[in-house]
């Protein structure tokens, strides 16, 4: 199914398609490197005008600004890894046709790409926490985990879609769509407390939701679900098969019909 | 130990995308129902009989280490399947491809270059994508840039380029690959002469290291010069296997037969200027007959009917001869000839008639392009490829040697040895 051995020995190309992603994105722009930082503080900001004080919607107590910055930095890497990742065999159709190295280097450069701006942005966010009154507590430790974890279920769902729009190409409607209706499925704008006691079990449901939480508790020093984060990372692991397997299963046709 | 072992390979695709043609409207109504359903599994790559095609048909071959293929053939013969099949970019429908050893695929040159990045950026990247490591492309650095001629060039984007550099600096990149097997499909196509030059020798170095090497090329002196061995694919089917002359023969043969005569029996249809209209042409033997093959080293003449259609025309003309690869070997003005040229011709029928001496050319297959022009080379009609002959060694030719001539002409000259001190001369 998923041949590690040479997929490790294709490391070098992904490391080098990565760097490529990265390189062009910020090549020929005035701000180049910046932009990493402004896009999710952008973000933030619109978010906070509208959700935090027009619509007033609750943040536990804390300072809107950082409890939505601290949800959008997982969002923005999931929801743009799994859209890259998902468009990019489509997108790198010459590579497909012309030269051979295990499919799944693209998908996964996409994600990687994907994991440096989070790198970036999350340094971003420890240094305006105290600014908000937020001190760094031991929680931050799990970002990594957390991150990882995200890597995975995008990974599965980006490889998944990927292979999908290869065949179908309608599917990148699809996947647009699916990503806007699971961010309001995600407790990034508003907390899972806002979701009454009834139907919280459903938010379980959503993998993202208790990893986004997750970076949330992380940054803002709150304690972790660990009940949910168990059973998130684990249907992250499940898509991830299943993506994966799905992936390899028409592997063999993408040249072909591309 | 075979490098390369091909066992009953074959290739089906999948054609998409056409409606065919419908005789009822009760067809295309339920046509365009089901259309959905088909299309779907069409996309998926599982398809109706009627969207399938065999790009190829059962072949097996087998190449040692070190031998250098050249695969020939026409567009469409399959050759690119078969290429993308050894490199593992597609699977077969069915049968087995099995290669021993680093395998490096060149099917288009600048693979992966990226416009954004700058031209050192692009041979990492490039060299990446081929198979190298960094630590590989690191070492062979300095002489992909000396192959390329970019030096100055190297920190600009690859985009500001002009093609030539892009394509040199492509293949620098492809050609500093160390693989065991080389797999190469008409990237010499681009590129000007001093740069297929280059490419050549590149692959012939490689050839000379003992790597094995499957080229594909439509530059059939290419494939002489480079290969030990051809094989020739006809429609997906393995038709030819052996040396690369023998195999190129059969090649040019099939794409045309020989053709000795050509009639133009509607004045309509033939070549013609103001003043004259063509009405055949033929090769001959020395007495005019037809004959039943040409050669080196007997004259043949070349005989060329034609109707003037105005009074007082001046008719001239020219005939040429192209081998193979369309190098224009001889060619030929009447206008040194002694009844008629230069001057006004009435209306009728002549004949002219070309005598060509032996000795004169290689063996091989050519064709004869004919030109019909007025006064002064004006009004100029020209007609190409009207006759195609293969010009034979006669038995005595030959002398003690057996192998092939890579000359365009073969005249026979004369040679005389002496000691030296001695006087030359043929007694």
């Amino acid at each position: 199914m998923l041949d590690v051995r040479e997929l490790w020995s294709y490391r070098e190309l992904l490391w080098v398609l990565i760097l490529r992603d990265i390189k062009v994105r910020y090549k020929q722009t005035v701000l180049g490197a910046t932009w990493v930082i402004l896009r999710p503080l952008l973000g933030t900001a619109v978010f906070t005008l509208v959700f935090g004080m027009l619509a007033r919607i609750p943040s536990d107590g804390y300072p809107y600004a950082v409890f939505v910055y601290s949800a959008l930095l997982p969002w923005h890497f999931f929801s743009g890894a799994v859209g890259s990742a998902g468009n990019s065999l489509v997108g790198s159709s010459g590579l497909v046709g012309k030269v051979y190295f295990p499919r799944l280097v693209i998908p996964a450069a996409s994600v990687g790409s994907g994991i440096v701006d989070l790198a970036v942005s999350s340094l971003f966010l420890l240094a305006l926490l105290p600014l908000f009154g937020v001190g760094w507590s031991v929680n931050l430790l799990a970002v990594p985990l957390l991150a990882l974890a995200i890597v995975f279920l995008a990974l599965g769902v980006g490889t998944l879609f990927s292979a999908l729009i290869v065949s179908y190409r309608d599917f990148s409607a699809v996947l647009t769509f699916l990503l806007q209706i699971w961010m309001f499925a995600t407790p990034v704008v508003y907390p899972s407390s806002l979701v009454p006691e009834r139907w919280r079990f459903l938010l379980h449901l959503n993998p993202m939701a208790a990893l986004v939480e997750g970076f949330r508790s992380a940054f803002l020093g709150r304690p972790f679900d660990v009940v949910g984060l168990s059973v998130s990372v684990a249907l992250a692991l499940i898509v991830f098969a299943a993506g994966v397997a799905y992936f390899g299963k028409v592997e063999g046709r993408f040249a072909d019909i591309i | 130990m075979p490098a390369i072992r091909v066992e009953n390979l074959s290739k089906e695709y999948v054609l998409g995308g056409r409606e065919i043609g419908r005789d009822s409207f009760r067809e295309m109504v339920a046509d365009s129902l089901l259309a959905p359903f088909r299309r779907l599994r069409r996309l998926a790559g599982d398809a109706a009989p009627e969207d399938r095609f065999l790009a190829l048909k059962d072949i097996s071959f087998e190449v040692r280490p070190g031998e250098a293929l050249g695969i020939i053939g026409r567009n469409g013969a399959g050759k690119s399947t078969l290429l993308k099949i050894l490199s593992r970019i597609t699977p077969p429908t069915s049968g087995r491809a099995e290669l021993s050893g680093r395998v490096s695929s060149l099917l288009e040159v600048g693979t992966g270059f990226h416009p954004e990045l700058t031209g050192r950026e692009n041979i990492f990247l490039n060299g990446a994508i081929l198979g190298m490591s960094r630590a590989e492309i690191r070492r062979r650095f300095d002489e992909i840039i000396a192959f390329s001629e970019i030096e100055k060039f190297l920190d600009t984007p690859v985009k500001r380029y002009s093609s030539g550099m892009y394509v040199r600096l492509a293949f620098a990149v492809a050609a500093h690959l160390d693989p065991e097997i080389l797999i190469v499909d008409e990237v010499l196509a681009v590129g000007d002469a001093q740069f297929q030059k280059k490419c050549l020798g590149k692959m012939e170095e490689a050839g000379r290291e003992g790597r094995t090497i499957l080229f594909v090329s439509h530059n059939l002196t290419a494939i002489r010069k480079l290969c030990t061995r051809a094989i020739l694919l006809s429609q997906g089917e393995l038709a030819a296997d052996g040396a690369p002359k023998a195999v190129i023969a059969e090649y040019t043969g099939e794409t045309e037969g020989v053709v000795l005569s050509r009639q133009w029996p509607n004045e309509s249809d033939a070549p013609r200027n103001a003043g004259a209209v063509l009405r055949s042409v033929s090769v001959c033997d020395e007495s005019g007959g037809p004959p039943d093959a040409v050669y080196t080293d007997k004259p043949f003449n070349v005989e060329i009917d034609f109707r003037v259609t105005r009074d007082g025309a001046a008719v001239g003309l020219n005939i040429l001869f192209y081998d193979m690869e369309n190098h224009c070997i001889l060619a030929s003005l009447n206008n040194h000839e002694p009844n008629w040229y230069g001057n006004p011709m009435r209306e009728g029928d002549y004949r002219s008639i070309c005598r060509i001496p032996k000795n004169i050319f290689n063996n091989g297959f050519y064709s004869l392009s004919i030109i019909l022009f007025g006064k002064n080379f004006e009004d100029s009609a020209a007609e190409h490829g009207v006759l195609k002959l293969e010009i034979r060694d006669g038995p005595e030719v030959r002398g003690d040697y057996f192998g092939e001539y890579a000359c365009s002409i073969r005249p026979s000259f004369e040679w005389i040895t002496a000691e030296s001190g001695e006087p030359h001369d043929d007694r």
